[in-house]
């Protein structure tokens, strides 16, 4: 799913502070499994939130809303007759769901509560971690399942490089080096003669580099 | 026992402290509450294993939370004690309410007052 | 395997000689001099003068102008290239700009991750890694072509060089990974430095049962302590270093002023015993802030004069 994490509350009064009707929006899939944009983080933040404009004696009101999701269109479309009563809206969605608000509702101001940082898993509760970087060619059937874009530090193809320690990433030894679990999966499943394989050198035009992405479906577009 | 403590304090009861939410303690102070406490029970003995460990976790999110927003941090706490430890209830009670005189009552209170 | 390129390093490892090689940090600033002095107290203990490029993620002077300014001496640079600061069009860009002044060797690395160095909050690229630069520097060599496919008109002659470590973990793959670094078309390699002996020679042991040492120029590398300290350092705080204790306290048990050299005395009996060492075709010797003592320590190891005339 796309982890994100809640921003500092300082943030989110900075962006907010001079409306007088906001809509906390919240989203029933990702954020909410990572904790930091559902129904509950709502009523949180917004709770916060009054209380710290009415300690500052400023009236706001702050209106609380959970959708199914921010990025399809049928679910946003469900606020469509509410959104004229409010000045802006702080979305708790990922990155996604707010632009697509703003897109939207193209007049109103939108705001992020939330820092979008990675499609992951969650390793356990309150702990997740980054497993795919969206390059766009998967190559996980030649690395034992184990990305090495995604999680080596320096998505080398060829790894591992010489800094790896004990299985651990130089950069820190809570990362663990994914060259080392790629050749211990390799080893479990009896190919490691595989890691002499030169990867070749990856066309990135799939990735962030080759500029913003379109998936089109001729298949089943209406 | 019939021991006395403070007349300030309005108990909510429930099964167990892994109930209380984080909402439930920054709605109290939404509404004018001037502090909050928690009673659990002793850590390692919470009938349900872990409610009260959950607890404490939500009353530190409270409490940075309303130290972020000028409420005071330290207007909510939590407390572990065994059902069967009457003058360390009341212990409890007297000193968070002491505690709270300390700091005055929520400014919120003050605040709305002055808007009104 | 007979000379490709004009490379001095590669002409002596060819004729047989044990080669010897090291390397200068380039400055944190603009003052040429800071490398041409250090290059001219070794030059005539060295084949080859490395030039580190951008080491440890620290901003410096670059290789590529450092290395022409030891060509503009007469002296043979080795340009080191990481591929963690640039694309594979800066990449082959640098090799042809290297190639236009005629320097005739790299040696292809990945790079320490920026995060250990003076801009944590910088980018990083990695468009290519250090095997797939290694290719592209054969590419270009070989077939005369940029990756793109087009020509290239008067192709660098580069001798290929890279870095290998037989200290770092998994210590299982580290001679698939210089077979790799092999079929991937590297002609000569310079390892990590060396205190563990024995754990060397068993990752030598393992290259000759594969006959690598016969498919590539190994140079073992060596580096003196300064100090107990230094050695203590390296063991603990450098990643894929391997400092036995043993080592450690030969260091820490001579008094202090004694130390200097009794890191000498270990550097060069490290390269007498490798000398012996069947795969080792020369010597790497890194001494960072050093560099004086590198023609004693070159001289006390009977690596000196170097050979001329080839």
């Amino acid at each position: 799913m796309i982890v994100a994490d809640k921003k500092p509350i300082e943030e989110i009064i900075e962006m907010v502070k001079g409306y007088r009707k906001i809509l906390i929006l919240g989203c029933n899939e990702c954020v909410t499994v990572c904790e930091a944009g559902g129904k509950k983080e709502v009523a949180v933040l917004a709770s916060a939130l009054r209380m710290y404009f009415m300690n500052e004696g400023t009236k706001i009101e702050m209106d609380e809303i959970t959708l199914e999701r921010q990025c399809d269109h049928e679910y946003l479309e469900e606020i469509r007759n509410s959104m004229d009563q409010y000045d802006a809206v702080v979305s708790l969605a990922c990155g996604v769901g707010v632009q697509f608000m703003a897109e939207k509702y193209f007049g109103s101001p939108i705001y992020p509560g939330v820092n979008t940082c990675f499609m992951g898993v969650t390793e356990e509760r309150g702990v997740w971690s980054e497993r795919c970087q969206g390059c766009g060619q998967c190559i996980l059937d030649r690395t034992a399942g184990i990305c090495p874009i995604s999680r080596c530090a320096k998505r080398l193809l060829n790894g591992p490089c010489g800094g790896s320690t004990k299985g651990k990433c130089e950069i820190s030894k809570d990362l663990d080096c994914a060259w080392q679990i790629i050749i211990d999966r390799l080893k479990e499943l009896d190919r490691l003669d595989d890691y002499e394989e030169i990867a070749p050198i990856k066309d990135w035009s799939t990735e962030r580099a080759g500029g913003p992405r379109k998936v089109v479906r001729e298949d089943v577009r209406q | 026992m019939r021991l006395q403590y403070p007349s300030n304090i309005n108990i909510i009861k429930l099964p167990c402290t892994g109930k209380i939410d984080l909402i439930h303690l920054l709605r109290s102070f939404e509404k004018g509450a001037d502090g909050v406490y928690v009673v659990g029970c002793l850590e390692g003995a919470c009938q349900f294993t872990s409610g009260n460990i959950r607890a404490r976790k939500r009353v530190e999110q409270a409490q940075e939370i309303l130290e972020k927003i000028g409420i005071g941090g330290e207007r909510v706490r939590m407390f572990n004690l065994s059902s069967s430890e009457a003058p360390h209830f009341v212990q409890v009670a007297v000193e968070m309410t002491e505690k709270i005189r300390d700091m005055g009552p929520n400014p919120i209170k003050t605040a709305m007052q002055k808007a009104a | 395997m007979s000379a490709k390129t004009p490379s001095r390093l590669e002409k002596i490892l060819d004729s047989g000689h044990l080669a010897v090689t090291s390397e200068c940090g380039p400055p944190r600033g603009s003052d040429p001099e800071a490398i041409t002095k250090k290059a001219e107290m070794i030059k005539d203990h060295v084949d080859a003068i490395n030039i580190t490029d951008n080491q440890t993620s620290v901003t410096r002077l670059s290789s590529l102008a450092a290395c022409i300014h030891l060509k503009l001496m007469g002296i043979e640079p080795t340009l080191q290239m990481v591929v963690r600061d640039r694309n594979r069009i800066a990449l082959q860009s640098d090799i042809l700009g290297a190639a236009s002044f005629d320097i005739n060797n790299v040696l292809c690395l990945s790079g320490d991750h920026q995060m250990f160095g003076d801009s944590p909050q910088g980018q990083n690229v990695f468009d290519l890694d250090s095997m797939q630069l290694i290719q592209t520097v054969r590419l270009m060599r070989d077939e005369g072509k940029f990756l793109g496919g087009d020509d290239i008109k008067r192709p660098p002659k580069m001798f290929v060089g890279a870095a290998a470590n037989p200290f770092a973990d998994p210590f299982e793959i580290r001679v698939p990974r210089l077979a790799k670094k092999i079929a991937a078309g590297v002609e000569f390699i310079q390892t990590q430095c060396i205190y563990n002996l024995d754990k060397f020679e068993l990752w030598m042991k393992q290259v000759r049962d594969r006959g690598l040492h016969e498919k590539v120029y190994i140079l073992a590398g060596v580096t003196p302590f300064k100090s107990a300290g230094m050695a203590k350092y390296m063991k603990n705080r450098v990643p894929g270093m391997d400092v036995p204790d043993e080592v450690v306290k030969r260091m820490a048990g001579v008094p202090k002023e004694k130390q200097p050299q009794e890191g000498i005395d270990i550097c060069i009996e490290t390269i007498q015993r490798l000398k012996e060492c069947e795969g080792v075709r020369g010597f790497h010797v890194m001494a960072i802030e050093w560099e004086e003592k590198v023609p004693e320590i070159v001289e006390q190891s009977g690596l000196y004069p170097r050979p001329e005339d080839l």
